[in-house]
């Protein structure tokens, strides 16, 4: 933009393409309109311009009628919205956390569930499910709140092993580690389960993952996390591009390295946490959002975790779409809805974009 | 300018660098030569700020250690052997990633960082390249924009850590030529390599390490001796000095 000025002969355009603004508008309509079919759709229909008015009918000093009866406001502000909230919440950091470890540990494969977080939330929640819920009942904070524990527990583990095999392979040495956790915590999750079979249709129904019982409490209770997360995250992807150059690299550019990763690693374990919390176990959404974006628009982390962000929302809130529709009233465990239609799409954007790289 | 006092890097019980002091003056080449496992990359990975070590590393009289990590990244930039060139990353993309000293932790470039990036990428003739993906380089092309991040971090002290390993002998020479012209320009180079006869034809100064110890220091026809190389490399070759330059030989023994 600026870059003539102060040179004499016409400079080169030396920019990092970041986002870009078709790719940003694409992206935000995207969401929106995956926010508007989410409130939109369902048995009662609400048709867009009375949830509009009856969205801005809540905003003081506008004095917009409220265009919907008691029923109909009750299906739409109580049921349907905190689910579509929820679900955009839990896209969003599911998709930026997998970004985030894709490039802090420069493995594509990498998914937010890498350190063990699944297999700590798995057996926190078992555990709650099996031993708490008879003794706590309506304890409805009782699951949610163990899964947390137990993820960040086991993520505590991880790092701490990888930790111990040195720091010089610290990448390779984590990824073993969280797989380590991870097998453990299945284990350990399994015969809690086995030995308890009359609680096994609750505790795959939790692993499973959905937002058939969102509530406005469950967004509040993860929305701060999610918030702070993604806000790490997205401040950090210069920091991740230059991470991708590998550790010494990004040394001698003078980059904390270990410390970089370890803010990443925290902002991205808190935010996956209190989504799993709230939603279970909802697979391939941290892989394919990421890849679809470098795919289509730039493998930079200052485009992927930003897009990742809105695109992951949108995903996941248009996902749980169909799994409340297809089979209404009955619903789909969302995690079959999201790699039933997520893995021919990805083949489909992998298959078109081959010679684009 | 940048200086070792009785540097020292371990790994473990092992040192791989054993009392190690030079001085490469500014807008001068000095190679570290020696066999393999001699120390010359712990080396140089000490002098980047990259290995802990024992000792002093000065640059222009200050302690490295107290300049701290992001100072550091200002004064002395490093090349490694391989290194990373994200295929899908454009040529300015990565070039600026060069400018990440000069820019807080989490903030983004502004016109200054654009500008240094333009002038590397004119420097290094890479001026219609800058938005082309990492991937459709040549290999040259490739070298030339690696050197260009390292250009861009305006760090006066340029060290290479082989760079000629795994280029063809054309490639081989551009790299070096291109260094050659960088350090004209008052940049102070330091490189190891292990091609003995480009080491004395680009560097005014070799330091021949065994050991991890410095054998033999000074001009090529001082230090590239046959006797030198026989009893460090446990190599029969030929020296010949020839148009002011030196040329080591293979010569196969027996």
């Amino acid at each position: 933009m600026a870059a003539t000025a102060g040179t004499a002969e016409a400079a080169p355009s030396v920019e990092a393409r970041g986002v870009g603004l078709r790719a940003g508008l694409v992206t935000f309509a995207f969401l929106l309109a995956a926010l508007a079919v989410g409130l939109a759709v369902g048995p009662v229909h609400v048709g867009l311009g009375s949830i509009v008015r009856s969205a801005l009918s809540y905003v003081p000093f506008l004095h917009v009628h409220q265009p919907l009866g008691a029923v109909d406001r009750a299906v739409l502000w109580q049921l349907r919205a905190p689910r579509v909230a929820l679900a955009a919440l839990v896209g969003g950091m599911l998709a930026v956390a997998g970004a985030s470890y894709q490039g802090v540990f420069r493995n594509p494969l990498c998914d937010p569930y890498l350190l063990g977080v699944a297999g700590g939330a798995g057996l926190g929640a078992t555990l709650a499910i099996v031993y708490a819920s008879t003794a706590a009942a309506g304890g409805s904070w009782t699951v949610p709140l163990a899964a947390f524990a137990g993820a960040i527990a086991a993520v505590v583990v991880t790092y701490g092993l990888g930790r111990s095999a040195g720091a010089t392979h610290m990448t390779g040495a984590l990824v073993l580690a969280g797989v380590t956790t991870a097998t453990f915590t299945a284990a350990v999750q399994t015969f809690v389960q086995q030995q308890h079979t009359q609680q096994l249709q609750n505790v795959y129904s939790w692993l499973l993952g959905g937002f058939s019982t969102a509530t406005w409490h469950d967004v509040a209770i993860c929305a701060p996390y999610v918030a702070a997360g993604s806000l790490v995250l997205v401040l950090h992807r210069r920091v991740l591009d230059v991470l991708s150059l590998g550790d010494d690299e990004a040394a001698s550019l003078g980059v904390d390295v270990g410390r970089a990763r370890l803010a990443i690693v925290v902002a991205a374990t808190l935010g996956t946490a209190a989504a799993v919390a709230v939603s279970g176990l909802i697979a391939f959404v941290g892989i394919i959002v990421p890849h679809t974006i470098r795919l289509l628009v730039s493998t930079s982390y200052r485009a992927v975790v930003p897009l990742s962000l809105l695109v992951g929302a949108g995903f996941l809130v248009l996902t749980d779409v169909v799994a409340r529709t297809v089979l209404s009233p009955a619903e789909l465990p969302i995690g079959v809805v999201t790699a039933f239609f997520g893995a021919p799409f990805f083949a489909v954007v992998l298959r078109t974009s081959r010679g684009a790289r | 300018m940048i200086e070792t006092r009785d540097l020292w890097v371990r790994f473990g019980p092992v040192a791989a660098v054993r009392g190690l002091s030079l001085r490469a003056e500014t807008g001068g080449w000095t190679a570290l030569i020696g066999p393999n496992g001699a120390g010359k990359t712990s080396a140089l990975r000490a002098l980047a700020g990259l290995a802990d070590y024992d000792g002093e590393v000065l640059l222009d009289g200050q302690d490295a250690r107290r300049l701290g990590r992001r100072s550091v990244a200002r004064l002395v930039a490093f090349v490694p052997q391989k290194p990373e060139t994200p295929p899908a990353l454009t040529v300015a993309e990565y070039v600026l990633l060069g400018r990440t000293p000069h820019i807080p932790y989490l903030g983004g470039e502004g016109r200054r960082d654009r500008e240094a990036a333009a002038r590397a990428l004119r420097r290094l003739e890479l001026e219609g390249f800058a938005d082309r993906p990492l991937g459709s380089l040549s290999g040259g092309e490739l070298q030339r924009a690696v050197l260009a991040k390292a250009l861009a971090q305006e760090a006066p002290v340029l060290l290479l850590d082989e760079p000629t390993t795994a280029l063809d002998l054309g490639r081989q020479q551009l790299v070096l030529e291109l260094v050659d012209a960088l350090r004209a320009d008052g940049l102070t180079v330091v490189t190891t390599l292990h091609d003995l006869t480009l080491a004395g034809q680009y560097a005014e100064r070799l330091v021949l390490l065994d050991e991890g110890a410095v054998v033999a220091e000074g001009p090529a026809a001082e230090v590239l001796s046959a006797p030198n190389v026989a009893a460090h490399y446990g190599a029969n070759v030929r020296v010949l000095e020839e148009d002011g330059g030196v040329f080591v030989l293979p010569v196969r023994s027996g």
